[in-house]
């Protein structure tokens, strides 16, 4: 007996989906799938809204508790770009799930195109810093920062995903852990601590090197992978992004660490100081790049001035005798 | 500082400026204290309204725009009451519109925030 491509379809989708027998919620859809869970358009019956519900492939004792830990971190971090955690269960077959705020718009890679400025890209990367600087604030770095993780929503509003990778530096936090992660206090917020299971966990390209070779990592990851971001961002930006951006990225970037930006703030201030056309700590610019800078920056000033003195000596000069 | 009190005094510098300018004149040398003067109280009168003018709109070309006619204005009204036959009309109100730009201009931007990050 054979089955039609489509029966199989159907059949696929659900072995697939969850059962949600006995929880508040009823499926209406897949909205995704990463490596470790799937990601379900689910009803809230009580509350009568739609809500994204994340739930694990299998019911694995280590992946369980790493969603369980995921949906911790994310409940502690209210901040506006970062999607708000719900409510978190089991199902019937002992799958733990949470389920987390519906979020509709476009992934950051799928948005940028040529029609982009580049003021409004920095703005975008201004607002994808702010819930990684709040997260590492509070002790947690997202150790999975890429473009496709990254939602910008309706009303340009920027949200910071998939914190499945997320890993708590803060005792006070990690005191809340299920004990899966090997955790070390950091009395230094930017001190290194050990990885899970010394295990490789991230995504090419936006991984940094420590974190590629499986070493301790600590928020300066983060800082690599948001100057992979920025480097994303202005890849075809047009006019294209000047020399002290790019200097901004290799910084962000560098292979050593310790060269690197050492919090997201100071590399959200160093690129705000190219907005207002400040000195940038990582470009080191001679007495005539910084004369031409200052030129620039108040190039509107200083014609102003120069068309008044000029005004003035023509008329003086051409003065009735 | 406020928009209205750096277009006062933005408006008093330029205005000595524009004021002692006049020495350059030998013809009105014999003047000059009354034509700073004079000069000094346009500015600032010019600089009190265009500030508050840019407290209230925030525009960076309606500021410009703004600032240009009282500063044209204003320095009609100077060249209405030179007496004589000559009233130096461009030689007034060409760089007194410009005075006048320049503090639209200075008032429009002055306070504008920058995008800074707080956790």
């Amino acid at each position: 007996m054979f089955l039609s491509d489509s029966a199989l379809e159907r059949l696929r989708v659900a072995a697939d989906a969850p059962d949600l027998a006995g929880t508040r919620y009823r499926l209406l859809g897949k909205l995704g799938q990463g490596g470790m869970g799937g990601v379900f358009r689910v009803e809230d019956s009580t509350l009568e809204r739609e809500v994204a519900l994340k739930v694990i492939n299998v019911a694995d004792p280590s992946l369980s508790a790493r969603l369980l830990q995921e949906a911790r971190v994310i409940a502690k971090l209210e901040h506006p770009g970062i999607v708000p955690v719900h409510d978190a269960g089991t199902l019937p077959d002992g799958r733990p799930y949470y389920t987390m705020k519906r979020v509709q718009g476009n992934r950051l890679d799928e948005l940028v195109n040529d029609s982009v400025g580049i003021a409004d890209r920095l703005r975008m990367f201004f607002r994808i810093c702010e819930p990684v600087a709040f997260a590492h604030a509070h002790g947690v770095l997202h150790r999975d920062l890429k473009p496709a993780n990254i939602m910008i929503g309706p009303f340009g509003e920027v949200l910071v995903m998939d914190w499945g990778l997320s890993k708590l530096l803060a005792e006070g936090i990690a005191s809340a852990d299920n004990g899966s992660v090997a955790e070390e206090r950091a009395a230094d917020p930017a001190a290194v601590v050990a990885t899970s299971h010394g295990s490789v966990l991230g995504t090419p390209g936006y991984m940094a090197p420590e974190q590629r070779n499986g070493e301790t990592v600590n928020q300066r990851a983060d800082v690599y992978a948001l100057g992979s971001i920025l480097e994303f961002l202005l890849q075809d930006a047009q006019p294209r992004g000047p020399a002290r951006l790019a200097a901004i990225c290799r910084k962000a970037k560098a292979e050593d660490r310790d060269v690197r930006y050492a919090s997201v703030a100071d590399l959200a201030d160093d690129v705000a100081h190219f907005v207002d056309g400040l000195p940038v700590s990582a470009y080191p610019e001679s007495v005539f790049g910084r004369a031409w800078r200052w030129i620039a920056r108040n190039r509107t000033w200083i014609l102003l001035l120069l068309a008044y003195i000029v005004v003035r000596a023509l008329l003086i000069f051409f003065r009735p005798r | 500082m406020n928009k209205p009190v750096l277009g006062l005094v933005l408006g008093g510098i330029l205005g000595i400026f524009d004021g002692l300018s006049a020495w350059f004149t030998p013809a009105v040398r014999s003047q000059m204290m009354g034509i700073v003067i004079g000069s000094t109280v346009k500015g600032l009168i010019a600089g009190i309204l265009i500030g508050y003018f840019a407290r209230k709109v925030n525009s960076l070309a309606l500021g410009i725009v703004f600032g240009l006619g009282v500063g044209l204005l204003l320095a009609y009204g100077v060249c209405a009451m030179q007496p004589g036959p000559n009233h130096y009309y461009f030689e007034i109100m060409l760089p007194g519109g410009i005075v006048g730009t320049i503090i639209g201009y200075a008032t429009q931007r002055f306070g504008q925030p920058q995008p800074r990050i707080s956790v």
